[in-house]
Parts: C-alpha cells; sequence; structure tokens
C-alpha cells in the first residue's frame, strides 16, 4: 500500500504550491493551538480546585454541638449540648454501610517543651481513623493506633514544622515532650499538604486525653466520611438523616439550627464538580467548532485546489490515471495538511502553556496542560479530519471528466 | 456512430452517423469547420467521451460501457494524445512529464527516468530534460508533449490541432516530426483546419454538420523540404 512515487507526488504539489498548502494549514494550525490553550487553562483550573480539597477528604462530614437556642420537649432554650463516645458509637452503629471512616475530636492547646526550646502548639486528640480523614502523611514512626486508644498510652504523633521548632536538627521519633507538665512519648512525625498549620499540630489517642483531662466521656467534634460509593445526592440524603437523627437523640427542635451542626462537603464538592463538568464541556464545544471551521477552511480550500488543478486533472486521466488514484492525491494531500498543520498549533499550544503556565498561577490556574491521551486524541481527530475536508474535493477530482478538462480556453 | 449533447432542455446532434475504418500505419487529418464535429469524434475516439450509439472497435477490441477504472488504463495502453495547448503539468520538468505515463503503467522510477530520457532524446530535447515547461519554447513544449504522447508506446496517436498555437516555422518542423513517426509506422490521427498541415498526413476526412462529406487519400507533401 505504502507507494513512495505517490508520496512523492504529493510532497511535490504541496511544495510547489507552498503559499496555498500554508494558508489552508493555517486555519487547522490555529484551532488546534486554541484547543489545546483553552484546554489546558481548564485543566489548570481544575487543579486548582483540586489543590483547594486536597487537606480534607472531599466526601466528609462535620458533626458539632452548642447551645440550644429552642426550647422543645419540656426543655428550656440555652441548654448546651455535649458530644460523647456514646454518640460516635450510635453513629458508627446506625449507619454502618454509610460511614467509611469515623473519628472523634478533642481540641486542646498546651505549652510544649523538649529540653530548652518550647512553644505553643494545638493539639487533636482523634481515633485511628483520624489519618484518614486529614490525610494525614506519616514521615516517621506510625500513627495511633487501636492499641493506644486501649491502653490510654501518653503517646504523641506531631507535626513535620513541631520537630524542626523544638527538636531543632534532631530526631523526634522516640524522645519524650513535655505537654502541660506531662512526659508523652513520640511515636511518629507527619507531613501534610494542607499547609504549615496542619503540620504544627499533635495529635493524641481521643482516651488519654478524656482520661487525662477531666476523666470524662466528652468529644468536642465527630468526624466521618461517608461510603465513597454514595453519589451526591444519596449523599446529601445521608447527612439530612443524620441531623434528624441526632436532633431527635439530644431532643432538639428540628428548626434549631445551632444545638446540633452537620457540615456536609459534598456540598462543596458538588458545586465545583459541576461547575469543572461545565467548563469543560463549553471548551469542547468551543474547541470542537473552532476545529469543524477549520476543516470547513480546508475543505474550501481543497475544493479550490481541485478546481484551479482541474486542467492538471484532465491530463492525468488522459495520460491513463485512474480515479483511485486521484483521490488519493487529493485526499493524503487534506490529510497531510490537516496533521502537519494541527501538529504545529498543537505543538505550539503546549509550548505557549509550558511557557506562561508557572505565572498564572495567581488567576488560578495551576499547572496547565494537556495530557498525552488527548495529544494523540487529537493527532487521530486531525487525520480523521483531513479526511473529511479532503474527501468531498477529492469525490469531486475523480469525477472530472478529461474532455471538460482540457477544452481549449 | 451518433452523439447528441443536451443543451439546456433541448439536444444538439452532433455526430450524425459517422462511419470510418483507420488502417494500422495511417495518417489521417480530420478537417471541418468548427461544430462539425471534428472534436467530439476525436475524443470519442480517444476514450475521453462516448457515443450514445453504434460501435468503436480498437486493434480488435470493442471499446464499449467502459468504466473510468478501465477507460484510464486503455487510454494509458493505446493512446498517445498531442494537444493544441500543450498541456504539460507546469510544476514538473520536462522528464517529469514524460515520465508520467509510465507512472500510471506502474513502472519503476528508474525504469521511467530511463525511458523518458529516451524519448526526450528522440525530440531531441535531451538537454532540456530538467527544465520546466515555461522555461521552453512554443516548440518544444509541443515536442515534449509528442514524447510523452511516445513514451507508453501507444498504437494509436491522437492530435488535437497540434500546430494550431504555434508559427508556421515551428508548425512544419513538428509535422516533420510527426511524418517521421508515422514512417516509422505509428498510426496517426489529427484534427486540424489547416490544408498545407492536412496535406501533409496521407489522407484527409472532412466533415460537415456531423457526417462525412469526403474521405480521400492524398499525397503527402513532406514537412522537411519546409525546413
Amino acid at each position: 500500500m505504502f507507494d513512495i512515487d505517490l508520496w512523492r507526488e504529493i510532497f511535490q504539489s504541496i511544495n510547489m504550491n507552498r503559499t496555498r498548502s500554508l494558508l489552508s494549514g493555517f486555519t487547522v494550525a490555529f484551532a488546534i493551538l486554541l484547543f489545546t490553550i483553552l484546554f489546558g487553562i481548564a485543566n489548570g483550573l481544575q487543579n486548582t480546585f483540586a489543590e483547594a480539597f486536597v487537606d480534607d477528604a472531599n466526601n466528609s462530614i462535620f458533626i458539632r454541638s452548642g447551645r440550644t437556642t429552642k426550647a422543645h420537649k419540656g426543655l428550656q432554650a440555652g441548654r448546651q449540648i455535649q458530644l460523647k463516645n456514646e454518640d460516635l458509637d450510635y453513629v458508627k452503629n446506625d449507619f454502618d454501610d454509610k460511614v467509611e471512616f469515623i473519628t472523634a475530636r478533642i481540641y486542646k492547646n498546651f505549652q510544649v517543651s523538649y529540653k530548652g526550646e518550647q512553644n505553643n502548639y494545638n493539639l487533636r486528640a482523634v481515633h485511628p481513623d483520624h489519618q484518614f480523614l486529614e490525610k494525614t502523611k506519616i514521615k516517621e514512626g506510625r500513627y495511633i493506633n487501636q492499641n493506644d486508644l486501649n491502653n490510654r498510652t501518653k503517646t504523641v504523633v506531631i507535626g513535620r514544622l513541631v520537630e524542626e521548632d523544638l527538636f531543632l536538627k534532631t530526631r523526634a521519633l522516640g524522645k519524650y515532650i513535655n505537654l502541660g507538665g506531662i512526659q508523652f512519648k513520640v511515636i511518629g512525625v507527619f507531613t501534610d499538604d494542607g499547609g504549615d498549620n496542619e503540620e504544627r499540630l499533635i495529635y493524641m489517642p481521643v482516651s488519654t486525653a478524656q482520661y487525662l483531662y477531666g476523666n470524662n466521656d466528652y468529644v468536642d467534634q465527630i468526624n466521618l466520611t461517608y461510603n465513597p460509593e454514595m453519589d451526591y445526592d444519596q449523599a446529601l440524603g445521608f447527612s439530612t438523616l443524620l441531623t434528624k437523627k441526632l436532633k431527635n437523640r439530644f431532643s432538639v427542635a428540628r428548626s434549631d439550627q445551632r444545638a446540633i451542626r452537620v457540615r456536609n462537603m459534598a456540598e462543596g464538592t458538588k458545586a465545583i464538580s459541576q461547575m469543572t463538568v461545565g467548563l469543560t464541556f463549553i471548551i469542547l464545544v468551543i474547541g470542537f467548532g473552532t476545529l469543524i471551521a477549520g476543516i470547513v477552511g480546508v475543505s474550501n480550500i481543497m475544493i479550490f485546489i481541485v478546481k484551479e488543478r482541474t486542467k492538471e486533472i484532465g491530463i492525468r486521466k488522459a495520460l491513463g490515471a485512474s480515479p483511485k488514484s486521484i483521490v488519493s492525491i487529493i485526499l493524503i494531500e487534506s490529510i497531510l495538511i490537516t496533521a502537519i498543520a494541527g501538529y504545529v498549533g498543537l505543538l505550539i499550544g503546549v509550548g505557549v502553556l509550558e511557557a506562561v503556565g508557572p505565572s498564572l498561577k495567581e488567576y488560578f490556574i495551576k499547572d496547565p496542560g494537556v495530557s498525552n491521551g488527548l495529544v494523540i486524541g487529537a493527532t487521530l481527530t486531525l487525520i480523521i479530519a483531513g479526511a473529511i475536508a479532503g474527501y468531498l474535493p477529492a469525490k469531486k477530482a475523480s469525477r472530472i471528466k478529461p474532455i471538460i478538462a482540457l477544452r481549449n480556453d | 456512430m451518433h452523439k447528441s449533447y443536451a443543451i439546456g432542455d433541448s439536444s444538439l446532434h452532433v455526430l450524425k452517423g459517422i462511419d470510418l475504418n483507420v488502417e494500422e500505419g495511417e495518417m489521417v487529418a480530420i478537417m471541418g469547420s468548427s461544430g462539425s464535429g471534428k472534436s467530439t469524434l476525436l475524443n470519442i475516439i480517444g476514450m475521453l467521451d462516448e457515443a450514445d450509439s453504434g460501435e468503436y472497435i480498437l486493434d480488435g477490441l470493442p471499446i464499449k460501457n467502459l468504466t473510468e477504472k478501465k477507460a484510464a488504463v486503455y487510454r494509458n495502453k493505446f493512446l498517445g494524445f498531442i494537444f493544441q495547448s500543450f498541456n504539460l503539468i507546469n510544476y514538473k520538468t520536462a522528464l517529469e512529464n514524460v515520465a508520467l505515463p509510465l507512472y500510471y503503467q506502474g513502472l519503476k522510477r528508474k525504469e521511467r527516468q530511463e525511458k523518458a530520457l529516451f524519448h526526450l532524446g528522440k525530440v531531441s530535447l535531451a538537454d532540456w530534460a530538467k527544465h520546466l515547461p515555461k522555461e521552453l519554447s512554443g516548440g518544444q513544449k509541443q515536442r515534449v508533449a509528442i514524447a510523452r504522447a511516445l513514451a507508453a508506446n501507444p498504437k494509436l496517436l491522437l492530435a488535437d490541432e497540434p500546430t494550431g498555437a504555434l508559427d508556421t516555422k515551428t508548425s512544419y518542423d513538428i509535422m516533420a516530426f510527426i511524418q517521421q513517426l508515422n514512417d516509422e509506422g505509428k498510426t496517426i490521427l489529427m484534427v486540424t483546419h489547416e490544408e498545407d498541415i492536412a496535406n501533409m498526413c496521407k489522407r484527409i476526412v472532412r466533415l460537415r454538420d456531423g457526417v462525412i462529406m469526403e474521405d480521400k487519400k492524398v499525397n503527402q507533401v513532406r514537412a522537411e523540404q519546409y525546413v
């Protein structure tokens, strides 16, 4: 099938009509350039959103309590609602199949010291599941486990910056730090993509904190992630049901907005993912629109080329060119122009994204770029586009009657 | 042989029963005023057009109901064309123009180049092989066109006013060459409206209004004497 002479014919024809080929290629190159840049920018926006939510699992639900604002079931307004271990167990057991990870949180703040260094740090007493909810990455050692919980061990996991502050250049793992007068063993050091504040935290087993600070079973907050297989609507339904059941449990009026507060990250995630889908769709429409305009442009120019070359095609036919060879010449020329021009557009587009990408970060566009899959897809589309653009003109060319083409005019 | 063309709603009967037999080795001039049907006849013989009725037999082979593909193969194998306006491809060199019918015959590049150069040599233009048509004179262009027509070694050479665009001296030059080809045994059919050119053929067929008016053998006037 590969016919070197056919290619020679085509390259000669393109070469002899450089301006014409350049012009027809320009539309396609421009279309692909626009498409690449738009797509890259959309990807950049998506990256920005993804990063904004990378801190926490985006299927999280937070439960907090406060004072009641309404009297209900004979109870007065202004009553403090306190979440306890049993409430966590209740949620865990009652929504067994809907909850993925669940943890309590107790917030404390301590003066922490190691040898001569000391500083003030926020502390969170948590369950082992907290690691997955907060996307905490262990750098050294380990996270809090069930054993720590059962034995109320005096152990802590500290953030990277805590280690840096207190231990200077030495390693914290295995050392003891002083938290408000009590010695705790550092069993792990973690990092977090959520930023510096997240890395200035200290985690401790929830049972230890409850035992040491008040000897109660109080928790400040319950965090959970819902089963990721649930879609947004199911997730929202779940948090609504959860709110209702908890309000019932604490005898809180249904319209009381402060006593039990349930915040579902799905609400924000849904809006953003819808926006992203919308954005991608718009860009695809614009991109394909431009591409189609490009194809029509090439097709137009190919029709013009066929018209201009009518005589030549007539001569070729008189000399014994089969219709097939005429179709191949026009079609392959069209595909070649489209593919090369498109590829040039793609390369320029990628180049532009690479060049200006870093300076776009302040406009919420992070790492704009196109994937390899898109590049391959675009190349294939271009070849098909070239074939579509060339098909009608080629068919027209093959139908040229030599007698008409060779008429002396 | 009959042929009509549709012109709007009416139809124009161009060939009204032509019966012509050309033997191998003949050199025939077809003459007639414009509209007499001479070009139509040549196009049908050249398989560029088809007759409405009647039959066309070329070297014992009936030419009928040809597909485009088959017509292309036959044209390539059996016929060589020479046109009034030369019809060279302007972005190809003389050599490439001559090699084109050989390309459509499926010959290898090297073989094509050799054969094309040989035929260019026959029209004494070997030195001009790498030149583009625009760098050649009218006479040279027509000689390239003749070399191209000969390249595929056709049975029949068809010339449509081969000297129509040339001055008298060059015309005789070309005619001398065509006569030489005929001497070598090629069958030649040409359309012309110039008496002197027609008289350089061996037979003159005069058409008027789509019928043969006169068909006579003539004493060939050799063109060399004018050169």
